[in-house]
């Protein structure tokens, strides 16, 4: 198995775009973007085979793809804090549940923050904060929580961290099934905002019908964060985590403040995972705490991992395939978390370097492996 | 906030804290032990207590036995329940170690992964008592909370007269039983032969192979034994709660890892006082709050602690503790 | 010694004979302060692991501008006392003083952006990475743009004639908004740090994965990295470790022309003709105790020293 994508890799089609003219390059990434974009009226055949609503029980094609799309936001987040950090992040559910119930509690006219509002102030009854405004809100308020627990955390061990996080998650969910007054606890908030946009044919632009406005939403949002992801890995403070990851110690010499880029690490990421999650509940128009359940989380990893953590092709990798795949093939989607389970052992054992490995990030793994043969050589 | 009913009924709290702390404990122990010896965290074990539960249905259902047995009979079932599940527990507990961890052994794998597959076999399990089994067995499994005969039935002992606390046949047996695993655990470790090779590998695992100890065996005795101890947590709490669900283990999992870093991760003896604080906490936490918020409990009490004390209360090691 | 023999390379790799360095380095040179002051002072400093004491009230200072070298037997305490100065170890008793200010208890990272640097004995680079991005993170200590600075290059600054870019558009686009500072250090610290590297001697190899440098070159590469974060006092433990003396030579000068540079020295070391012939002054080490302290000439003649070192002929070069 391995030997086949290590055949695959021979033929490397990263070095042929390492080595294409700069010019070539940037037009094959127009062309790629512009086909994101017309890919929800990808209708001819044979390609249209890969739409999710050739049946009558399959699921809206270009809601697939918004999802897809959010899961992808998710995973280049998550992948800031495991892939190029090093730190395993088992709650990152939390975030996207806390991004997505910011912009439920203070943009929703019936929720109980806008109505305690409403009366303390005076206001209408169809009064809320706007659209606008809630996405500073969910961010600032996801990367708050994400400082809030790190502060005390990332000083542990890295097992011990996934588990504090893990039990984070559980906390955010179970704070907002319980906390009625607050959350509407298990009914759950309804009336979420969608962005503003002109009204066409009596509806909002952004309304439940026209996914495929989301999906172009959510697309571009996306674009936006891999090129600051990009950003960030080609910088000094790239080059902070990777040392961290290596030695953190000679780092710290070497004048690396390696909590801070740790902690920045982990705010990036739990505000990213707040953004996608914002864009969910909106889309949504509807949060409830039952849509965060902890196997979301354990998914969001799977996603780093299998597709290759550290590198973001390959995470957006992993997030289309573990988001795609069980929409495609609806009829087996009550297998979905036992095959999640199953590709999670079998790609770990096989290649824990992911599908689409970071070029250091194998390098590290083969490392390991020689040094392991060595000791049990010695022995 | 109702501290007045926490107050009011405090022995008995303490009690119901005592009782769960047992079985916090003894699942604890798995984490402890595997910890303490690979330094990795076996995420899957709280499966494999999942799976003692089903064992436990399992044995009960192929004798037959139900509610209002003769006394005979009832120990006959329990005893047979209680083998079954620590087969069952330690047999999962071996598969997870051979299947998930030895190959990234061989492959010199940073933790993290081992963390991964953990979380991957955990899932699996889940999935087949939720629904692979459903598909082929149908019920009982499947998603659902199912029912397992109260072969022991609880019965009042005795009251402990002047603070009015009722004694019960089933906590007796719960938390005299957790304590006397702990204690055959704790005295196998540090007596027996088997036992020395244990905690020669926590100690240093390349001193202790160049000495002659098999690392491998030794890990995969850590597996068996620390998936015996989940198999009786989990008779015990069938005997105390008469239920299960193909999911029953990951919060239960988390308590008991809690429990274990409370008391000090790789500490046996750690294991058991974790274990005890944990339940009771949770147990006043969820008396003044309400029983939601007992599992926000664990989770506080497992933040503060790797805060403030991250060696835990007793201090790891399984190696130097005297357990 | 068994790293050495386990990173593969042998001491004398064609191209570690450096090429005599040609190009002007004045742009490496760090503004360092009025010569001959103290520049550290270890004072009466005990560090104590259980009932092990690692140092005994050790006690001496470092002049700005010297070449220092700190020698003794194995075990004598000198890496502790890097350790100390480099906040690794927080000392039982005593203080540390840089530039008259108390950097005890100090984090390492904090340290360092102080004006402290190091080597270690067994080399820490970071192995994933070229050898030219190890020198950026050297340089990056330096560095003032932020998180948010490099996500959104929100913060800039006026650029000098030969940091425009050529492209005419760009170029009257940084004349009238200025340029990002992170572009800016970003590309400064490239240049900076291909300079470092040709001023130890390896920039032919800068783009190559510093793990797969041969071993000369590693210990060069740690001595390019430390100086990137443009220390005031430069620490170097055993840099000569697995050296042929041509090399020795070599290094005996690349330490000479790092003094030059304006950076004040440290090294620990035991060949002893590396130590007399490069350093101005020498203290000694025993059993984590001073037990000498001078001139290299009065050093080599101390009979406590003598003593010390053909008790342990091993170290005696």
């Amino acid at each position: 198995m391995s030997q086949i994508f290590d055949t695959i890799r021979g033929f490397s089609i990263r070095d042929r775009i390492a080595q294409a003219p700069n010019w070539a390059r940037k037009v094959g990434m127009l062309l790629v973007i512009a086909f994101a974009f017309y890919l929800p009226f990808l209708n001819i055949l044979p390609f249209a085979y890969v739409r999710t609503d050739l049946t009558s029980r399959g699921s809206d094609w270009a809601s697939v793809l918004f999802l897809v799309v959010v899961y992808m936001i998710v995973a280049v987040g998550l992948n800031v804090v495991i892939g190029f950090a090093g730190l395993l992040d088992l709650g990152y559910v939390g975030f996207y549940a806390l991004g997505a119930y910011s912009i439920a509690l203070f943009g929703s006219p019936s929720s109980p923050v806008v109505e305690a509002l409403q009366n303390r102030f005076g206001l209408s009854e169809t009064w809320a904060v706007p659209f606008a405004m809630c996405i500073p809100i969910a961010i600032a308020m996801s990367l708050i929580a994400g400082v809030i627990l790190g502060a005390p955390t990332l000083r542990l061990r890295g097992d011990y961290l996934a588990i504090v996080t893990l039990g984070f998650g559980e906390i955010i969910r179970i704070t907002a099934r319980n906390l009625d007054n607050v959350t509407n606890g298990a009914t759950g908030i309804t009336n979420v905002p969608t962005p503003p946009g002109p009204e066409t044919d009596g509806r909002a632009f952004f309304n439940t019908v026209d996914a495929e406005r989301w999906y172009w939403l959510a697309l571009t949002i996306l674009i936006i964060i891999i090129w600051l992801a990009f950003r960030l890995e080609h910088s000094r403070v790239g080059r902070a985590w990777l040392a961290i990851r290596e030695d953190e110690d000679a780092a710290a010499i070497m004048g690396v403040a390696a909590f801070k880029f740790k902690l920045w690490a982990f705010a990036i990421g739990a505000s990213v995972g707040g953004l996608a999650g914002l864009l969910f509940g909106s889309k949504q128009q509807y949060v409830e705490p039952n849509a965060f359940m902890v196997n979301l989380s354990f998914l969001f990893v799977a996603m780093v991992v299998i597709g290759g953590s550290g590198n973001i092709y390959g995470v957006l990798l992993g997030a289309f395939l573990l988001t795609y795949l069980p929409e495609r093939f609806r009829e087996f989607q009550e297998w979905r978390p036992f095959a999640f389970g199953v590709a999670l052992v079998v790609v770990m054992i096989l290649r824990p370097q992911g599908l689409v490995p970071s070029r250091r990030r194998a390098r590290e793994f083969e490392d390991r492996k020689v040094e392991a043969e060595e000791a049990a050589a010695d022995v | 906030m109702d501290f007045d009913a926490l107050i009011s009924g405090l022995d008995r709290h303490t009690l119901d804290g005592i009782t769960r702390g047992s079985i916090y404990a003894l699942v604890a122990l798995g984490y402890t032990m595997v910890y303490g010896v690979m330094k990795l965290i076996n995420f899957a074990h709280s499966e494999v207590f999942m799976v003692g539960t089903w064992a436990v249905l399992g044995v009960y259902t192929v004798l037959g036995v139900g509610a209002g047995e003769s006394l005979g009979i009832v120990i006959a079932a329990t005893l047979l329940a209680l083998v079954g599940a620590m087969v069952a527990s330690a047999g999962t507990a071996l598969a997870v170690e051979r299947i998930a961890y030895r190959p990234l052994r061989k492959k010199g794998a940073p933790p993290l992964i081992f963390l991964i597959t953990g979380i991957g076999c955990s899932m699996v399990l889940v999935e087949l008592f939720g629904q692979v089994f459903e598909v082929f067995f149908g019920p009982p499994f499947g998603r659902v909370t199912v029912n397992i005969p109260s072969v022991l039935e609880t019965k009042e002992l005795f009251t402990i007269p002047g603070i009015d606390l009722t004694i019960t046949n089933t906590r007796v047996i719960i938390i005299v039983g957790a304590v006397l695993m702990m204690l055959a655990l704790d005295t196998f470790v540090n007596k027996s032969r088997l036992g020395r090779g244990v905690r020669a590998v926590a100690q240093d695992p390349d001193t202790a192979s160049l000495m002659g100890v098999n690392q491998n065996r030794v890990i995969m005795l850590v597996f068996v034994l620390g998936g015996a101890m989940a198999g009786v947590a989990a008779l015990l709490y069938t005997i105390q709660y008469d239920i299960t669900k193909f999911d029953i283990g990951f919060i239960i999992g988390l308590k008991a890892f809690t429990a274990a870093v409370l008391g000090g991760i790789g500490n046996l003896r750690g294991a058991l006082v974790g274990g005890l604080l944990l339940g009771i906490a949770e147990v006043y936490a969820s008396t003044i709050w309400s029983s939601e918020w007992a599992n926000v409990t664990a989770f506080v009490v497992l933040v503060v602690v790797l805060m403030f004390r991250p060696t835990g209360l007793l201090g790891e090691s399984l190696g130097k503790a005297r357990a | 010694m068994s790293d050495q023999t386990m990173q593969g390379g042998t001491a004398s790799v064609p191209g570690a004979q450096v090429a005599p360095d040609t190009s002007d380095h004045d742009a490496l040179s760090i503004h360092a302060g009025p010569q001959g002051e103290t520049l550290l002072e270890i004072d009466h400093v005990t560090l104590r692991f259980g009932g092990v004491v690692a140092l005994n009230d050790v006690d001496f200072s470092i002049k700005r501008g010297e070449i220092l070298g700190l020698i003794g037997p194995n075990g004598a305490g000198k890496t502790t006392c890097f350790n100390v100065m480099t906040g690794v170890y927080t000392p039982t008793s005593g203080e540390v003083r840089f530039n008259g200010k108390v950097i005890s208890g100090t984090k390492p990272h904090k340290i360092n952006q102080l004006g402290i640097a190091r080597t270690f004995q067994n080399i820490r680079l970071f192995p994933e990475m070229s050898a030219l991005e190890n020198v950026l993170v050297g340089c990056d200590a330096r560095h003032k743009t932020s998180v948010l600075g490099v996500l959104f290059r929100a913060y800039r600054v006026r650029p000098t004639e030969d940091q425009l870019p050529d492209n005419g558009f760009k170029r009257a686009f940084a004349k009238v908004f200025g340029m990002s500072r992170h572009v800016l250090e970003e590309r400064g610290g490239r240049i900076r740090a291909m300079e470092l590297l040709k001023f130890v001697g390896i920039a032919d190899r800068a783009h190559e994965l510093s793990r797969n440098l041969p071993y000369g070159y590693q210990r060069r590469l740690e001595i390019a990295r430390a100086l990137a974060t443009e220390p005031e006092l430069l620490c170097l433990d055993e840099p000569a470790a697995g050296f042929n003396p041509a090399e020795k030579e070599d290094l005996m000068d690349l330490i000479r022309r790092i003094r030059d540079l304006g950076h004040t020295v440290l090294v620990i070391e035991h060949d002893m003709k590396l130590v007399l012939g490069v350093t101005d002054r020498i203290i000694v080490l025993e059993f984590g105790q001073k037990i000498a302290e001078g001139t290299p000439d009065e050093v080599a003649r101390n009979p406590k020293v003598i003593a010390a070192y053909l008790g342990e002929p091993d170290d005696a070069a």
